[in-house]
């Protein structure tokens, strides 16, 4: 299989990079105060972690497609 | 009264930053009388620097001191800047490296560049190229506004610091170009992330831990008048707090500043791994959001929200940090304001003068109207804040936000299709343009989101967003009228394998 017909097929992986939306844009599901961690509520540690989760996922699509 | 140790501090750092402005002149040598050069960078920057670079270029000095404001103000609602900074980069690693193939292919330097060379027509690049100037500019005089604050917030009094401030970074744009911002970029960064880091770390210390800053945000914010706020947003604000994300994230990188980020990098590779590091400035926004929650729990109590974290730093920190802090936001001013207005500068020279006033303009004299321009508009913009009310820059803003979104089918849809006729494109601007600029006025300015309604629903949202609906719908439907009636939509110069190339250098390097 030639270079530029592999890097079409794992494409696919893009498909991956439409969760940080869809996890984020729906503040209903994580707009609450409880459970906290840390000290912080919900509504805040959440947002924090799908910064470091959404870096991760990037950096994956950008291994698989290279 | 001012408070000596912190502005000896402040001064020693801008001293230095001035110094490292002046000699980026010589760093990766090139011609600086060829706009390539000058105002790009020779595109050679790699992975690091580009870091540096787009995060100095993106989170600004105005950030660092309007989301905490808001925080302070009205709670969760500012908040939104953290999902916003997520959803950018997965955008931004599938669609730039397509803008900065044929950018780097075809010479452009400008989008609006692009978008003449992809439909041939000069109208729709002039509608681009005015929509980015008229957002920048407030955008820039708003920078001005973060370094006030610090420097009042050091009992400094009058506009005279902000003149020098200006001048200094009038005088190394001028000179190196886009290598200053992206040299000074490093150590504003560095002094970003230590002072973030320090806070994080001392300031709950001292208040007795996030747990409770958390609970004493939580019972006085309901109590903000005339407009509560809250810690965590309610059902009707859901849908406010999602437009308000989605709609900055799509308008980010349609702004000059952040196009001119990406086409000085040398690879379409320093653009994707920086879509998957630039978060780590988002994390430190997040906290940076926090300082103003944190300022509530410390009893900072203050009239003008932007003075809120300066006077929280003042109360929290030895005088020296906080002089260290506050060099850390004005250079944050300085970074983002002179890639801004070398991004003008170079929209106005490839897509107004050589476009329309001197068409066989040589490549020396183009250099030479971009540093002029790029002059001009940091003078202009220093106008705007010592001559007229700091609202009118802040609605200015709000409405640059708006405007600059309207230009996202032009130049996203393009890169992927030519399917929209170029006068369906131009419609579509123009109502988007009408539409958001009236419901900013509708709205007197007080806030971006407008409420629709759908019969007995009432939506609020991001005002951009309708506007673009509004712009999708207008281009839909005149580039189908346009195509029945056989229009002709321009030659296109750009072939489909252009917008996925790598260049040689690139791959060697």
């Amino acid at each position: 299989m030639n270079e530029s017909s592999k890097r079409k097929r794992n494409r696919g992986w893009l498909w991956l990079l439409l969760v940080p939306y869809i996890v984020t844009l729906f503040p209903q599901f994580y707009s609450t105060y409880q459970p906290t961690l840390w000290g912080f509520p919900f509504f805040y540690w959440y947002q924090f972690l799908w910064v470091i989760l959404s870096a991760l996922l990037t950096w994956f699509v950008y291994v698989v497609t290279k | 009264m001012v408070n000596w140790t912190a502005l000896s501090v402040f001064i020693l750092f801008f001293v230095l930053v001035t110094v490292i402005g002046f000699t980026a002149a010589r760093w990766k040598r090139g011609n600086l009388s060829h706009i390539d050069e000058w105002g790009l960078g020779g595109r050679r920057f790699g992975t690091l620097i580009t870091w540096f670079l787009l995060g100095g270029d993106l989170y600004t000095a105005y950030t660092f001191i309007a989301v905490p404001a808001l925080m302070y103000t009205a709670g969760a609602t500012g908040f939104f800047a953290v999902p916003y900074t997520i959803i950018i980069y997965p955008f931004v690693f599938v669609v730039m490296p397509r803008l900065w193939s044929v950018s780097k292919k075809h010479g452009f330097v400008t989008a609006s560049d692009f978008v003449r060379g992809r439909f041939e027509s000069s109208s729709l690049a002039l509608a681009i190229a005015i929509t980015g100037i008229l957002a920048t500019m407030p955008y820039i005089a708003l920078q001005l506004v973060g370094m006030q604050a610090v420097i009042a917030a050091m009992g400094i009094k009058g506009q005279l610091p902000l003149i020098v401030a200006l001048l200094i970074l009038a005088g190394y744009s001028f000179v190196s170009g886009l290598r200053a911002p992206a040299m000074i970029a490093v150590v504003k960064d560095i002094m970003i992330y230590i002072t973030i880091i320090a806070a994080i770390f001392i300031i709950p210390a001292k208040l007795g831990g996030f747990g409770h800053i958390f609970h004493v945000a939580n019972e006085v914010l309901p109590t903000r008048k005339p407009v509560p706020g809250s810690l965590i947003i309610g059902p009707k604000a859901y849908s406010a707090y999602a437009t308000l994300a989605l709609g900055s994230a799509l308008a980010l990188f349609l702004y000059p500043h952040s196009v001119t980020g990406i086409l000085s990098s040398k690879g379409r590779d320093v653009i994707k791994r920086n879509a998957a590091l630039l978060p780590a400035y988002s994390f430190i926004l997040g906290f940076i959001a926090l300082l103003g929650i944190m300022a509530i729990a410390a009893g900072i109590h203050t009239k003008s929200p932007t003075m809120s974290v300066p006077l929280l730093l003042l109360k929290e920190f030895p005088a020296w940090f906080s002089g260290f802090a506050f060099a850390a936001i004005a250079i944050g001013a300085l970074v983002p304001a002179s890639i801004m207005s070398i991004a003008a500068g170079n929209l106005f020279t490839r897509n107004i003068f050589r476009e329309y006033i001197a068409p066989q303009t040589s490549a020396e004299r183009e250099a030479m109207v971009a540093k002029v321009v790029t002059l001009i508009v940091q003078l202009g913009a220093l106008l705007f804040i010592v001559a007229l009310p700091t609202t009118l820059a802040i609605n200015f803003q709000l409405l640059g936000g708006i405007w600059i979104l309207q230009t996202f089918p032009a130049l996203i849809f393009s890169l992927y299709t030519r399917w929209f006729h170029r006068y369906g494109l131009l419609l579509g601007w123009l109502a988007g343009m009408a539409v958001g600029t009236w419901m900013a006025i509708a709205q007197n300015f007080k806030s971006s989101v407008y409420a629709i309604h759908l019969g007995t629903t009432v939506i609020p949202g991001y005002a951009a967003i309708w506007a673009l609906i509004v712009n999708l719908v207008i281009a839909i439907v005149a580039t189908l009228i346009l195509r029945a009636l056989n229009v002709h939509n321009g030659n296109d110069i750009t072939k489909a394998e252009d917008y996925e190339e790598e260049s040689v250098k690139s791959a060697l390097a």
